[in-house]
């Protein structure tokens, strides 16, 4: 295989990952490695440095729109981001002492994890009563909604900021944004409504992968033939989605989704168990 | 706290403390991250197009680790493969456009609490910007 064919293969399979990730709300970049690792044979380093510039891309792309929209909660996402980047490095310092078999092992089981809490229904939890610590940091904000601006009180802001930190440092280690643990914090533990935490959660992104990007880039894991086509593929599949998102929402589609990171986590396990990766 | 929709935004409410008000922020921290991925994405395409075409014969070998060469992993020896017209230099440049892009949106978090006079996340913000920057620090040579 020659690298114009090579490249043009890993754009169109960034781009369905992108285009996928921002039709079913679940994030392509969780996808990335296994598809460079599983499908392309890429060393598993190289693949992480790729995933981690393309989730700095699509994340600032989405968070452009989503900031302008009113939803994102920049108090919550700038304390929360202290543990992220915290995190973050720490995991980047991790991934160059484990070994890529258990990193491997390690995505594998954050992908079950994704399939499984994304394949669950998700609840409000919204509280009436404000928390004084949350209330002295001014957390407390509204959010659009079709009856008007709604207010709502973040929640055990202590407990948010440990997942975070956990998953900051998921996001270093592995190169994804850590959507699903974001999704058990900011929803479950700090109760904010879906829209805010959603879209908080993908503006702390770019600046979680920043973090850890420096690590990478370093040493040396970050190739630009690799994530040339890696990057303009996920943003132009992120950003077509994000344009047909606005039509149409798709239950089979997201089924599918699921499906997919089910199969590809149970691949990652086995070849990281069996020394593949 | 309400916020304004569009047409209240043509004559917003005198901001407090002389701040920014929350939407105009909103709309330049959108703006910042908007042309930052732009330029990025615009960069390593023109890098991407003149590697393809030097190299797009070539075979690929990503199978095996071996890391980046020295050039490509610090800001001054990407700088100078830049200055020689290397394709994938200019690439290179591209992802540290859109490395320093939530790099430079933290700064501006920064500057719009200090026009708030929000002590608490003037702290936070420098926090944070400290802590990438001493990240980035390790490619600044």
């Amino acid at each position: 295989m020659t690298i114009l064919l090579f490249s043009l293969l890993v754009a169109l399979g960034s781009f369905t990952a992108g285009l996928l990730g921002a039709l079913t709300g679940l994030g392509g970049g969780v996808v990335i490695v296994p598809l460079l690792t599983l499908g392309f044979g890429i060393d598993f380093r190289y693949a992480v440095g790729a995933s981690l510039v393309a989730v700095i891309a699509t994340s600032s792309g989405a968070a452009a729109a989503y900031v302008r929209e009113g939803y994102t909660n920049v108090r919550v996402g700038m304390l929360l981001e202290m543990a992220t980047t915290v995190g973050a490095l720490l995991g980047a310092y991790l991934a160059g002492v484990v070994s890529t078999s258990a990193l491997a092992i390690v995505f594998g089981l954050v992908l079950l994890y994704s399939a499984y809490a994304s394949s669950r229904p998700r609840p409000e939890h919204l509280v009436g009563t404000p928390d004084p610590l949350a209330r002295r940091l001014r957390l407390d904000d509204s959010f659009p909604t079709s009856a008007g601006e709604q207010a709502y009180h973040v929640q055990r802001v202590p407990l948010g900021f440990a997942l975070m930190t956990a998953a900051g440092t998921l996001s270093g280690l592995l190169g994804i944004g850590s959507g699903a643990v974001k999704v058990l914090a900011m929803d479950q533990a700090m109760c904010l409504p879906f829209k805010v935490s959603t879209t908080t959660s993908n503006f702390m992104i770019g600046v979680t992968a920043a973090a850890s990007a420096g690590v990478y880039l370093s040493r040396g894991y970050i190739d630009p033939g690799l994530a040339m086509p890696v990057v303009l593929g996920v943003l132009g599949g992120a950003m077509l989605g994000a344009r047909i998102l606005t039509r149409t929402r798709s239950a089979r589609l997201r089924t599918l989704f699921v499906v997919v990171i089910l199969a590809l986590g149970a691949e990652m396990i086995y070849n990281g168990a069996t020394g593949r990766i | 706290m309400a916020r304004p929709d569009a047409s209240e935004f043509a004559a917003p409410a005198p901001p407090p403390h002389g701040g920014w008000t929350e939407h105009e922020v909103e709309l330049l921290l959108g703006r910042l991250l908007q042309v930052g991925v732009a330029l990025a994405a615009a960069v390593v395409l023109a890098g991407g197009a003149m590697y393809l075409v030097r190299h797009g014969g070539a075979r690929p070998h990503y199978g095996t680790f071996v890391g980046e060469p020295e050039e490509l992993r610090s800001v001054t020896g990407i700088l100078h493969a830049v200055a020689a017209m290397r394709g994938r230099a200019i690439i290179q440049l591209g992802l540290l456009l859109l490395i320093a892009t939530p790099v430079a949106r933290v700064a501006f978090s920064l500057v719009a609490f200090l026009r708030e006079r929000d002590r608490a996340y003037v702290l936070i913000t420098s926090f944070v910007l400290a802590l990438l920057l001493v990240s980035l620090a390790g490619i600044g040579g």
